[in-house]
């Protein structure tokens, strides 16, 4: 088991700096910093002077030693348009996030799962196609169409829900459901597969055979295991969160890390980009990390076999 | 051979061709589900007008009718109305159908030919570089594909090469990890072993006797990657970071319809009807594709 746990948190650090490495790489490429920063009609000494109190003039594995240091010791630079650090420009628009991705994660989990295992356990009825149309239909939607289909109807049409910002828990409404919708497609999906193949297992036949009471034997026996599936795309999710963000709170104008991402993205302000980015990789890591343990929690099966 | 016979033979020819497709076409009603039919004729109309969409445009993209601003669809010069500047949005939808379907097909080729690549690279050399392609793979995935390309856009820019090189890594890893463990399992099999030992140099075995052992599958992830790409494109169009103006995409149309949401929807509803019914039938044809050509998955 410790040794499960220690291949899979090694396979997670190589990411994160195959992540620093690449933010890294592609900074460098985007050109000269110091033309960047200095504009092109600067005298060669004053260049050489920025090249050497940026370090500039340092070997490239110098420069990236010295980067790795600034990024594990928290410093992401400074943000070129507004001169504060970038981490705290990050961190404050945590909050208007996270205010609307964990409400739009419950909905996915709440809505889509049970759907799921219901027209898996409802085969063929009228529920089970409705369930996959609606299904087929919230993933296929690109959630900027279906964030601007809802404003549409919503805001323009009926008037009863506002269209962008963040004064009131009304304006959240649309947001979440835009951002849960896609999910609970592909929750639903994902959940009705795992049940459906669990449910033709023998062991579910030789537990209703022994005249276990039904829903002991869809809770018990089934749910756990078609758990290992659902739990993957479920960890995907938690790790995706930001990065669904961005398109809908550039929709709604929402004072996000998303739409923070975008602006920045416009302005090449790069920090801040920088600093996003490896955020956002590091949920992605963390969250298949956990889902990579709870497998081997789920399902001893897997943890046998990883460990050889 | 008489002459009646040959006239004969030349009679039942066009019965036969006539009678094959009739039997093609009972063939399809028979094994196609019907809203699979319907994805494929959208699709095939979609190219259609991606093909020919210099002669199918009423007007140029940039072309103004400033006297006719924000018309409502409907009428006899603008089918679907005009924009904000006046410019008919049935020629932009056209030209926008072909650009966002000539940077998905680009890229997917692009990804496809990358990641195969990588994969048999990959199953021919094993330890070192097998081990790298799959840290490669594993960052790919680890990171999700809208923020790399936002990166990658806020250093460099966007341009119109750049878009579509970016997009040609969506994807790669899927086919990398197909490629190379079918790449493996084919080459313990006696054909591969075979021509190897006949003398063929690699290349030739992977080019050759692999690849198109290994296709099917590999055509298969490429309809799964299309219809991605096409979503990822106009996301980020949409945002205003993808394809630039003048030139048009479906999300760059989106995008600048949602600016007159409540004066002119339809500038905004017309290519946003497009990226659906399109996603829709490649999603619905590219399962059914799934379903009857690959053996491995059920």
């Amino acid at each position: 088991m410790i040794r499960f746990v220690l291949t899979r948190l090694l396979r997670a650090v190589m990411t994160i700096f195959a992540v620093v490495t690449f933010a890294f790489v592609v900074l460098r490429m985007s050109g000269d910093p110091a033309q960047v920063m200095l504009g092109p009609d600067v005298p060669q000494d004053a260049v050489d002077a920025f090249r050497k109190a940026w370090g500039l003039d340092q070997p490239l594995w110098v420069q990236y030693l010295a980067y790795i240091k600034s990024i594990f010791s928290g410093d992401f630079g400074v943000s070129m348009r507004d001169k504060v650090s970038a981490l705290q420009l990050v961190l404050e628009r945590i909050p208007a996030t996270l205010q609307l991705t964990l409400p739009a994660l419950l909905l996915k989990l709440l809505i889509g799962i049970p759907a799921g295992v219901y027209a898996a356990l409802h085969r063929q009825s009228f529920a089970d196609r409705g369930v996959i149309l609606l299904a087929i239909f919230g993933f296929t939607i690109p959630s900027f169409v279906m964030g601007l289909l809802l404003v549409l109807i919503f805001s323009v049409i009926l008037g009863v829900l506002p269209s962008g910002g963040q004064d009131t828990w009304m304006h959240s409404i649309l947001p979440t459901i835009t951002m849960s919708i896609g999910g609970i497609g592909i929750l639903a999906r994902f959940s009705r597969s795992a049940m459906i193949e669990v449910m033709g297992q023998p062991y579910i036949r030789t537990a209703s055979a022994k005249g276990l009471k039904w829903s002991d034997v869809v809770w018990g026996h089934a749910l756990p295991n078609a758990a290992v599936p659902i739990v993957t795309i479920v960890g995907f999710m938690v790790g995706s969160l930001i990065a669904g963000a961005v398109v809908v709170e550039s929709i709604f104008s929402w004072p996000g890390i998303g739409r923070l991402l975008v602006v920045s993205v416009t302005n090449r302000d790069l920090a801040v980009v920088q600093c996003i980015l490896l955020m956002i990789a590091a949920t992605m890591v963390i969250s298949n990390l956990v889902v990579d343990l709870l497998y081997g929690w789920l399902d001893p099966r897997l943890r046998a076999q990883t460990a050889h | 051979m008489t002459s009646a016979d040959m006239a004969q033979k030349q009679s039942a020819q066009p019965q036969s061709a006539r009678s094959g497709v009739l039997g093609l076409i009972s063939y399809l009603r028979r094994h196609v589900p019907f809203s699979v039919g319907l994805g494929i004729f959208w699709l095939a109309a979609m190219v259609l007008v991606a093909c020919f969409a210099d002669s199918l445009r009423p007007y140029g993209i940039t072309a103004m009718d400033l006297t006719n601003r924000l018309a409502s669809p409907g009428n006899a010069a603008h089918w679907l109305g005009t924009d904000e500047l006046g410019r008919d949005v049935l020629s932009r939808l056209i030209q926008s159908i072909r650009v966002s379907l000539v940077i998905a097909f680009g890229a997917t080729i692009l990804s496809a030919v990358f990641g195969t690549a990588l994969g048999f690279a990959a199953a021919k050399f094993r330890g070192a570089v097998e081990h790298l392609v799959l840290v490669l793979a594993d960052f790919q995935a680890a990171l999700p594909f809208l923020i790399m390309s936002l990166a990658v856009l806020a250093f460099f820019g966007s341009s119109m090469l750049l878009l579509v090189c970016l997009m040609g890594f969506y994807g790669w890893e899927r086919y990398a990890r197909i490629a190379r463990g079918l790449a493996i399992s084919a080459s313990a099999q006696g054909y591969a072993a075979a021509v190897v030992q006949l003398g063929a140099t690699p290349t030739r075995v992977y080019l050759r006797h692999i690849l198109p052992n290994v296709a099917s599958t590999l055509i298969v992830s490429m309809t799964l990657t299309f219809p991605e790409i096409i979503l990822m494109e106009s996301g980020l169009s949409f945002l205003g970071l993808g394809v630039q103006p003048p030139e048009t995409s479906l999300g760059n149309m989106v995008g600048f319809g949602r600016e007159y949401l409540t004066r002119a929807p339809w500038t905004m509803l017309a290519p946003a009807l497009v990226i659906m019914l399109t996603t829709l039938s490649i999603s619905l044809v590219g399962d059914w594709l799934r379903d009857t050509l690959d053996p491995t998955v059920r």
